[in-house]
């Protein structure tokens, strides 16, 4: 049987360790959409120099381990210099890291509107520029969302590699209210909980969305 | 940054070596994820009742768990329900637990992929619904499978990396234990290490490709 009175008991941290799960992955979301839109822009702009940076990005930073990332930031960087207190640089890590994954998703969910919508805009006048902002991105962002909603859901799990450098989020609490108990077993299982509290509504919410938007088409 | 230093002979089979280990246990943990990942696919997809519920919530719970909480509980809190597990067990279990879960999604909508048509024909001609599955509706989903699969594979490379929290003696275990000795080798270290997963992960993701682009 478990051990509630540990959860009780030591509400406060894992309060704390949830806190600052959100916060990581909100903050990284806000940050790779930001990033991964640009990039995403780099890779179908007309513009052959653009186009390279960006597959480079996104492959490269897809074919290497988060958690090398995530070490980047927290020990490369500041052996030249560049500090960060843990929790930043995990935030960080995660950022540049889902960017690679939010720059495909936004990619394909533009090269999903058909070709024909870019060629009547420019015919009928617009600039490129104004053929994407009107025409091509507003009929993107619907297959764009539910991608990116799975995307989300990879965030919240992944931020627990801040656990790696204690980055104070859920993992770390786990950590330390296990070495406090001397209890594993539950703990964990109360940690793998919190996390569920989160993922499971958002995986639902995408599978739903998904639904709706194959029934639209 | 001391290029010369952080890449001397010895350092370089170290990484090595670590990264055979990373190879091994990624290996190891896809080849038995795809077979637990098939068995629980087709249980899912023939809807057997009771078993294909339970299934449900099993792999729907492992997959919303982050990766590194698996690891963590197959090292440090099974022991206190008497499973104790060295560390290169506990990685693969942890690995083999999570990417089931995974690849089980992955045979579950490959077969869901495969036309019904099928189905009635090979029934209508005679053969009972195990052979069917077996014979043709199996092979066909297995086909469209294969890049998936290797996209997870890939994913499953990387990941192995999370198993620097129980330092199993894998590649970024070794990279780390480099830049212990002295902090002007870690951005080349970095570097190199991020080079040897990219080179090995994105020729896999060429193979995927090239994969998916015959199957048109």
């Amino acid at each position: 049987m478990l051990r509630f009175s540990i959860l009780v008991e030591h509400w406060d941290l894992y309060m704390q360790g949830f806190g600052h799960t959100i916060k990581a992955s909100v903050l990284a979301l806000i940050g790779s959409l930001a990033l991964g839109t640009i990039i995403a822009i780099f890779r179908i702009a007309p513009i052959r120099p653009l186009n390279w940076v960006g597959t480079a990005y996104v492959e490269f930073i897809r074919n290497i381990p988060l958690v090398l990332i995530v070490f980047v930031f927290f020990m490369g960087l500041p052996a030249v210099g560049i500090r960060f207190d843990s929790f930043t640089a995990g935030t960080l890590g995660l950022m540049v890291y889902t960017a690679a994954f939010i720059a495909e998703a936004i990619r394909s969910g533009i090269q999903a509107v058909p070709k024909g919508q870019m060629e009547a805009a420019r015919s009928s006048g617009l600039t490129y520029l104004q053929a994407m902002r009107y025409v091509i991105l507003p009929q993107a962002v619907k297959i764009v969302i539910p991608p990116l909603g799975n995307q989300f859901i990879n965030l919240v799990k992944n931020s627990s590699v801040l656990g790696v450098i204690a980055g104070l989020d859920l993992m770390y609490y786990g950590d330390l209210i296990s070495s406090k108990t001397f209890v594993t077993f539950d703990v964990y299982i109360f940690v793998a909980l919190f996390y569920l509290v989160l993922t499971i509504p958002l995986s639902l919410g995408v599978g739903y969305l998904e639904r709706r938007l194959l029934k639209a088409r | 940054m001391d290029f010369a230093g952080a890449y001397a002979p010895a350092h370089l089979k170290f990484l090595l070596q670590g990264f055979l280990v990373t190879l091994e246990v990624a290996f190891i943990s896809i080849v038995l994820s795809f077979v637990f990942g098939i068995i629980i696919g087709v249980i899912r997809y023939t809807k057997i009742p009771v078993l294909s519920q339970l299934l449900a919530v099993l792999v729907e719970t492992i997959r919303n768990l982050p990766l590194l909480l698996i690891i963590f509980f197959t090292y440090f809190a099974l022991p206190e329900v008497g499973l104790k597990l060295d560390k290169l067990y506990a990685a693969i279990s942890a690995l083999v637990i999570f990417e089931s879960a995974m690849l089980s999604e992955i045979v579950r909508s490959g077969l869901q992929s495969i036309d019904k048509g099928q189905i009635e024909a090979a029934r209508s001609s005679g053969l009972t619904y195990g052979q069917t599955l077996w014979y043709i509706i199996l092979p066909q989903a297995l086909r469209r499978m294969v890049p998936p699969i290797v996209s997870q594979f890939i994913s499953l490379l990387k990941d192995t990396s999370l198993a620097i929290v129980i330092s199993l003696p894998e590649l970024m275990n070794h990279a780390q234990i480099i830049n212990g000795r002295n902090v002007n080798f870690v951005i080349p270290i970095f570097i190199l290490v991020a080079f040897m997963y990219f080179i090995v992960n994105y020729s896999l993701s060429l193979v995927s490709r090239r994969l998916e682009y015959r199957q048109r």
